[in-house]
């Protein structure tokens, strides 16, 4: 790979140490990959997890004295104000620190404390064609299918490095010739709301590897559902792009999706598939009662909260329904009213916050419901067990304490 | 004699340890930091360690911060792999390997796939770009 001047200041110590070590591990990223030369990026996002391994390389960089070129987003960990002090539950003094310390460490490396996992549809929203680096998820996906702006699917770390340098090796999805189809996805199950997408993402093994295009979709596909799809591909499988056929801005025709090649393989999708998997996937919850019910696994939008809210307004739950999203989003909720109304029926609404932290500690050994296969996968390590059923399915039962 | 193959650096450094080989993808969130134990359900490798050993497998699986933190609690008991041989890098599992400085190599033979077993011994010098199975 051949760096221009500025790069190679930066990986001779130019810059300091922080950012010559993120240019190194970058240099052999790109070497790995054959890649010829760094492009700049105008956007990053990082996958924060306030995990072990992502606390020390994040302190690693900020104490060699790196700081951002490209302030990056990131995403949740939990949110100090909501799990410490008066709360019923509140996280560990070792958990706080951890947390405190990863605070510190992100907003010594100057990013964006956005502690949000949707933000390709809240506050990083690139352009057609935009070189980024994105990590989680949800995000590469929808900034490339969605958007058309160019991302490789970035792990957490590498997104940091792309921050701190402002550049990414060129290969992958930043070439035209790997943005093509190879699947033909036929989607012949009924897609009514955005819970089918959670199903249909899920489907990463009978769907196979590449870049999957997708036809026989509704017309209107909502943000949320898109959403729900690139999280799901990437808990199922490894996935940094699709395309839907008439929708997405890569996939006007056929022979754009597959670049004028013929599809390597078809597969179809059917409503028995999608339920096949939500039986064989779910935790079995004795006599159907469920403990709790969780949302926002990636960040449930305001509309998704005032939907709630409009099905509990002046009822009670019988268990509790922790709702999470972007602090912007919790905001406006409290602005609206609508943070209230989901309080006095017995829902909490949570900001910068992710159901794979250890904040969830008192829910070990229980048994939630939630629309979100991610939310059921990641928190299983940790004791949390999680049925699966539509959102609304979920709310019926948040207001029984049954699943019918 | 030792059978050498060449292949194509990703991470550097150099290993000789014992191989483990799998035909399914690993991701490292799913392995038990105290012994390297695979703990995935339904996993080939389930139940067995991969702890400093040469893990010959296809490539990784799953969200963007699982394999570096994965390989960093691993670390921390001194169990991850000895270095990796794989056939499909992606960046998640690229990036985890190089920060965690463990060797990783790709693009061997077909040939290496046929002959190599579990239980041998092998030498992956990334470095200079060649796998050895050693008698």
């Amino acid at each position: 790979m051949i760096l221009n001047d500025d790069q190679k200041a930066m990986l001779d110590g130019k810059f300091g140490g922080g950012a010559a070590y993120a240019m190194k591990i970058q240099f052999a990223i790109g070497e790995s990959f054959d890649a010829p030369r760094m492009v700049p990026i105008t956007r990053a996002h990082v996958a924060l997890s306030n995990q072990a391994g992502d606390l020390w390389f994040a302190e690693k960089l900020a104490k060699a004295g790196a700081k951002a070129r490209v302030s990056p987003t990131v995403n949740p960990g939990f949110c100090l104000g909501y799990f410490t002090g008066d709360c019923a539950y509140p996280v560990t003094p070792e958990d706080a620190d951890h947390m405190r310390r990863t605070d510190e460490a992100y907003r010594t490396l100057g990013a964006v404390l956005s502690y949000n996992c949707t933000p390709y549809i809240a506050t990083n929203v690139p352009n057609f064609g935009e070189v980024c680096a994105f990590s989680e998820s949800s995000a590469t996906p929808y900034v490339n299918s969605v958007w058309g702006a160019r991302s490789n699917r970035e792990s957490a770390n590498s997104a940091l490095c792309a921050a701190v340098t402002g550049y990414v090796p060129e290969y992958g999805l930043l070439l035209d010739e790997n943005r093509k189809g190879n699947a033909l996805v036929h989607v012949e199950a009924h897609m009514k709301s955005a819970y089918e997408y959670h199903l249909l993402g899920m489907m990463g093994d009978k769907i196979g590897p590449g870049i999957p295009v997708f036809t026989g979709l509704p017309e209107h596909i909502s943000s949320e559902a898109l959403r729900n799809l690139g999280a799901q591909l990437n808990t199922s499988g490894s996935y940094d792009m699709y395309h839907i056929l008439g929708f997405t801005p890569e996939a006007p025709t056929l022979e754009a999706a597959f670049g004028g090649k013929a599809p390597e393989r078809e597969v179809v999708i059917t409503d028995r598939d999608l339920k096949e998997f939500e039986e064989a996937f779910s935790d079995k919850a004795e006599d159907g009662k469920v403990d709790f019910a969780m949302f926002g696994c990636p960040h449930f939008t305001l509309t998704e909260a005032q939907y709630i809210a409009g099905h509990i307004e002046g009822k009670k739950l019988v268990i509790p329904m922790y709702i999470l999203v972007s602090s912007h989003d919790a905001q406006m909720a409290e602005r609206m009213g609508v943070a209230q109304v989901l309080r006095d029926a017995g829902a909490e609404i949570i900001p910068d916050s992710c159901p794979d932290q250890p904040c969830w500690h008192f829910l070990k050994g229980k048994v939630g419901i939630t629309e979100s296969p991610k939310c059921a996968y990641y928190p299983r390590r940790r004791g949390i067990h999680f049925m699966i059923r539509d959102l609304d399915t979920c709310i019926q039962a948040a207001l029984t304490g049954e699943v019918k | 004699m030792a059978k050498r193959f060449t292949c194509h650096k990703i991470s550097e450094g150099k290993a000789q340890a014992e191989v483990i080989k799998t035909s399914e993808r690993i991701m490292f969130y799913q392995v038990r930091p105290e012994d390297g134990m695979m703990e995935e359900k339904n996993h080939e490798l389930e139940g067995r360690t991969i702890a400093n050993k040469i893990l010959v497998f296809p490539g990784g699986k799953g969200s963007s911060v699982v394999q570096q933190d994965g390989l960093f609690h691993l670390d921390r008991f001194h169990n991850m792999p000895a270095a990796l041989i794989i056939q499909y890098p992606d960046t998640v599992l690229v990036a985890g390997a190089i920060i965690m400085e463990l060797p990783m190599v790709d693009r061997l033979d077909p040939a290496f796939y046929e002959t190599v077993k579990d239980g041998d011994t092998v030498l992956v010098n990334a470095d200079e770009g060649y796998v050895e199975i050693l008698d």
